[in-house]
């Protein structure tokens, strides 16, 4: 297990750079994730991001919530946008046209602007091998248009255009899996998060910022609106996907996978914990959760597996 | 570089006038007739010539996203594309004029599928005819090369900020060789001052660009917008004028031959001028009394100098290169006729739309357009438009 | 201080609809929203900062004697503070009471 270098609140850098005033829901995960990764990141970055929940919350004309350089393009092109600044403020310091400085260019987009309609340009962006960060707010469907399901919604989750009813299950899909589709453009650091994992969180953002190359991460956002829990349990929910190993926290480092953090005996729960109690989950009967056990821990023991190889 | 003239491949000179020009970021993805300029732009950077980032994009809409980043930065941008490019990226093509992001593309007009076509015509420029960028239209080898450096001049001036796409006739401009003058380097750095931008994406001024607009604020976003544009036009003619002071080439929002005595004009926009005017003196030498208005300036429509050229001129035939569907005909022809409503001494106007998808319109056609558009204007047959050389 | 949404001229507003006021959203005071808000027990809090971690708005911030206490003008009572404080000293109550 990793032993980060942050491990008490005491020692996370102080400075807000993503103000309050921002209209997220109570209880906004995401919005926790953003705080966190800017705090990680410090005030030298520009952020490029996707039209979601987070960019509707925070850039309501004439306010900002945003302490860093921001731009809100499209939909599915921060990650082009921002190789685009990348590309441009590399020239211009090679010219001497502006002073060196280590910038970090982050792009950011929910699970829909990553794995669907973005898929393309961030694909492109990471084979490029530009110097950026690109994280995606996974909080599992369309949240800012009304819940709609993206190839990020997990099996058997009940959305607006995957509604569960008499003869559907929901998401009759499997999750996409966009880490490793990040992996396999052979990119120097790939990793997961989740906010309710702060210190590690903190740690992977900052290790990406430090990483030349493009860098990807992948940030479990628990969504009270959207998974229909309390909000006051959105940092629980977030443990509980992870001790269930429905997500994992991990890297890829170099192509080389690594687990971060790797529930105890004790701390191991059955996926039925994770589920039971979200909304968008209570129609699943008894065998639909056993089948969702058992792809969980098969893809956990091979995760498992790739990460003590070599 | 010193002062040189040769003769040289359009899509070279762009590219070559891209190097002229310092561009830090050049983002393009390849299409048919565009691919020279942004192959020969590729050697230039990896020989070396030209020291700046060439991005290779997955797509046109990335390459435009990219471009949108890279002037948000205060980057010199460069771009290309041509129809279902320019389709593929108009989502961003819009967001760039409206984040009022500087940057220059060659827009190697191409025809719009379906059918797939890879030969010229207007329908993709016409597209976006709404988006907001500055639209030059060149006709010759020259006037590309002249125009990548006004295009940057104007587009970077604080007075404007606004992207400007150079409009030039895929494969009957882009493919062939042409005379062209190149300018000494430091008449260029002399003409192009460095881009600084205002607001430019820095932490040490960080700004949010690109906030979302509720209705009791987007309204007010347009009218600056509107206001923005219309303010830009005087610098648009500075620009043009400062390189005519530096070389003795001189650009107009609209252009002229024979004009002025004439009683009718025919209307073109595009390579197709140059072919007008050797018909012109054809039948000017008959007796007809006829010149060419060339729109050089598509986009702000140059509303005033238009009129001042055509009013009291009893006819214009008008020759489109695009057809808007279930519309009034060709989109030049319609814009003309709303410049020209209700206005004291308006020309009649007849509109011909030919050469779509790069068919050849060669004088024997111009000269036929030209004799038959008159006697359609005399007759009162004004409405619609004729589809010349259409088989069937 | 930005002008409300609806007062904004058009001449008022910079080239490309940018905004130079950084963190101007703290304008809005989204502490209308809540019907719960937190309270601290001072004698049980560890100064530990998990809720100010945790925050989702980032408004909790230091008080006296080195306390966390959430600001009330952002505070949205989502009981994020009070279900993850190590030492349970965080209570929500009503805001009817």
């Amino acid at each position: 297990m990793a032993k980060t270098s942050v491990s008490s609140p005491k020692n996370v850098e102080r400075a807000e750079y993503f103000a309050p005033g921002h209209r997220a829901c109570q209880g906004c995960a995401e919005a926790l994730a953003v705080r966190l990764v800017l705090k990680a990141l410090g005030k030298d970055t520009i952020v490029g991001m996707a039209t979601g929940c987070m960019e509707i919350i925070s850039s309501p004309l004439p306010l900002t919530s945003w302490r860093v350089p921001w731009i809100h393009n499209a939909f599915e092109n921060p990650a082009a946008v921002i190789s685009g600044c990348e590309a441009g403020m590399k020239v211009m310091m090679r010219k001497g046209k502006l002073p060196e400085k280590k910038i970090n260019f982050v792009g950011m987009g929910g699970d829909g602007a990553t794995a669907d309609i973005g898929f393309g340009p961030l694909s492109g962006a990471l084979e490029r091998g530009h110097d950026m960060i690109y994280i995606c707010y996974d909080n599992e469907a369309y949240m800012n248009t009304g819940i709609q399901r993206s190839s990020s919604t997990p099996y058997g989750a009940s959305t607006t255009t995957s509604p569960a009813g008499k003869k559907s299950i929901g998401q009759h899909t499997q999750k996409k899996n966009m880490v490793e589709i990040a992996a396999a453009h052979g990119i120097p650091y790939v990793a997961t998060a989740c906010p309710s994992f702060p210190f590690d969180l903190l740690e992977k953002v900052k290790k990406a910022s430090e990483t030349p190359g493009p860098a990807y991460i992948h940030i479990l956002s628990v969504c009270p609106t959207g998974w229909r829990i309390q909000p006051a349990d959105a940092i629980k929910y977030g443990r509980l996907a992870v001790n269930s190993c429905v997500f994992p926290l991990y890297e890829v480092v170099g192509g080389k996978h690594r687990l971060t953090y790797k529930p105890s005996e004790k701390k191991l729960i059955p996926v039925s914990e994770y589920l039971s109690g979200q909304g968008r989950f209570r129609h699943l009967t008894d065998k639909d959760i056993e089948q969702i056990q058992a792809a969980t821990t098969l893809r956990y023991e091979r995760l498992l597996k790739l990460s003590e190889e070599g | 570089m010193g002062k040189v003239r040769k003769g040289v491949e359009v899509s070279i000179a762009i590219a070559d006038a891209v190097a002229q020009a310092n561009v830090d970021v050049i983002a393009a993805y390849p299409i048919t007739p565009q691919t020279h300029i942004v192959e020969h732009l590729s050697e230039i950077v990896a020989d070396g010539e030209l020291d700046a980032e060439f991005v290779p994009v997955d797509s046109e809409h990335s390459a435009m996203s990219v471009c949108c980043g890279s002037a948000a930065v205060g980057a010199r941008t460069f771009t290309s594309t041509s129809s279902q490019g320019l389709a593929l990226m108009s989502e961003i093509f819009f967001i760039a004029a409206a984040m009022r992001l500087p940057m220059v593309m060659a827009l190697a007009n191409r025809s719009l599928s379906s059918p797939l076509s890879i030969w010229n015509d207007h329908s993709d420029v016409m597209m976006v005819r709404d988006a907001g960028w500055i639209c030059v239209f060149v006709e010759n080898g020259q006037e590309t090369y002249d125009n990548i450096f006004c295009g940057y001049r104007m587009s970077e001036d604080p007075n404007v900020m606004l992207p400007v796409a150079v409009n030039l006739d895929g494969f009957i401009l882009t493919h062939m060789i042409e005379p062209v003058e190149y300018e000494d380097d430091a008449l260029i750095r002399q003409y192009l001052p460095e881009f600084r931008m205002k607001n430019a994406l820095h932490p040490d001024n960080p700004v949010s660009m690109g906030c979302f607009g509720m209705p009791e604020i987007y309204t007010e976003t347009q009218m600056n917008r509107e206001v923005g544009v219309k303010n830009s036009y005087p610098h648009i003619i500075k620009a043009w004028d400062e390189w005519g002071k530096l070389t003795g080439r001189h650009y107009r929002p609209i252009e002229t031959y024979r004009a002025d005595d004439a009683e009718y004009c025919i209307v073109t926009m595009g390579s197709y001028g140059e072919t007008a005017m050797e018909v012109v003196d054809a039948l000017r030498a008959e007796g007809e009394k006829v010149g060419v208005v060339k729109i050089r300036l598509w986009r702000p429509f140059p509303l005033d100098e238009f009129r001042k050229t055509v009013l009291g001129k009893k006819h214009l035939i008008v020759v489109d290169r695009a057809i808007t569907f279930g519309g009034q005909g060709g989109p030049v022809a319609t814009e003309l006729r709303s410049a020209l409503y209700k206005k004291d001494g308006a020309p009649t106007i007849v509109n011909y739309v030919a050469g779509l998808a790069g068919r050849d319109v060669s004088r024997k056609d111009f000269r036929n357009i030209i004799l038959e558009g008159k006697k359609k204007a005399e007759s009162g047959d004004t409405e619609g438009f004729t589809l010349y050389g259409l088989r069937g | 201080m930005a002008k409300p949404m609806d007062q904004i001229t058009w001449q008022e507003l910079e080239i490309g609809a940018v905004v130079v006021e950084i963190g101007n959203s703290t304008q809005y005071e989204t502490g209308s929203w809540r019907s719960e808000r937190p309270v601290v027990d001072k004698e049980k809090c560890i100064k530990c900062m998990f809720c100010w971690l945790y925050c989702p708005e980032g408004c909790i911030h230091e008080a006296e004697e080195g306390h966390f206490e959430a600001d009330l003008t952002y505070c949205k009572g989502c009981g994020i503070c009070a279900a993850e404080c190590p030492a349970k000293c965080i209570t929500m109550i009503s805001e009817e009471k």
